[in-house]
């Protein structure tokens, strides 16, 4: 699975794992929106813990999941990211939307 | 610049291949001893130039096209990654090079492609005609002094 959706009260954290490009962001951004749809949080956690890879594809899928939370009055924060993921997360300027920890 | 030693092999445009091609320069890379934050970076740059080619190179045929990938090992511990495609080709390079300028912002690309593998490369080439298609030629040095580049 690479991504598992936990739930509590306002917030919905998914937990992103393996590689994300191209290929695989097409499952990752179905798999969220389906739950961002079904619980309109307030927090979207986005935990990077066991992300090995991330290209440009991956900002397109945070890009994206911060415009749907916003819409319903949501935040997105982002959790655990490696230096690589960081690096590219920082050349899209994502730290502007998202809190990055 | 002298050459060292060299890979071509040429494959499928099809998303699957995206994390192919990356393994394939992360396993030549390896014989320059590069440190872990160098190969993430070169595997980030490969994996922009592949999704480009597959995305926008072969859009709307019926056909897959194919990709070509060169790897070479040169002087002084220079790493060289051609990545060439025989689809549409771009018009305006330079605009196409514009970060966050996309030709599909419903897909979510998020227009950062030549952008990363400009910040993550030492130099990037980008020969295109339209119909005809498209060669990115990207070079890295590696450095050999790796205890260093880690921290």
């Amino acid at each position: 699975m690479p991504v598992v959706i936990e739930t509590e009260e306002n917030t919905v954290i998914a937990r992103l794992s393996g590689e994300i490009d191209h290929h695989s962001a097409k499952e990752l951004r179905s798999d969220i929106d389906l739950a961002i749809d079904r619980h309109r949080p307030e927090k979207l956690i986005l935990d990077f813990d066991g992300v090995t890879f991330m290209d440009s594809s991956g900002i397109g899928l945070v890009m994206g999941r911060y415009k749907a939370v916003k819409l319903c009055g949501g935040c997105v924060i982002i959790e655990n990211t490696g230096s690589q993921i960081k690096k590219v997360m920082r050349l899209a300027g994502l730290d502007r939307l998202a809190v990055i920890k | 610049m002298k050459i060292l030693s060299e890979v071509k092999l040429t494959f499928s445009a099809e998303s699957r291949n995206e994390s192919f091609a990356r393994s394939v320069v992360s396993a030549f890379a390896a014989r320059l001893d590069p440190s872990v934050s160098e190969i993430g970076e070169i595997k980030t740059a490969v994996s922009e130039a592949v999704t480009n080619c597959i995305v926008h190179a072969y859009r709307g045929n019926k056909e897959k096209g194919r990709i070509e990938l060169v790897l070479r090992e040169q002087e002084n511990g220079v790493l060289y990654i051609k990545i060439k495609d025989r689809g549409c080709g771009i018009a305006d390079v330079k605009k196409a090079m514009e970060p966050l300028y996309t030709s599909c912002p419903e897909e979510e690309r998020a227009g950062l492609g030549f952008a990363v593998m400009e910040s993550f490369m030492d130099k990037v080439t980008v020969k295109s005609a339209p119909q005809k298609g498209t060669a990115v030629i990207m070079t890295r040095k590696i450095l050999s002094d790796n205890s260093a580049a880690d921290t």
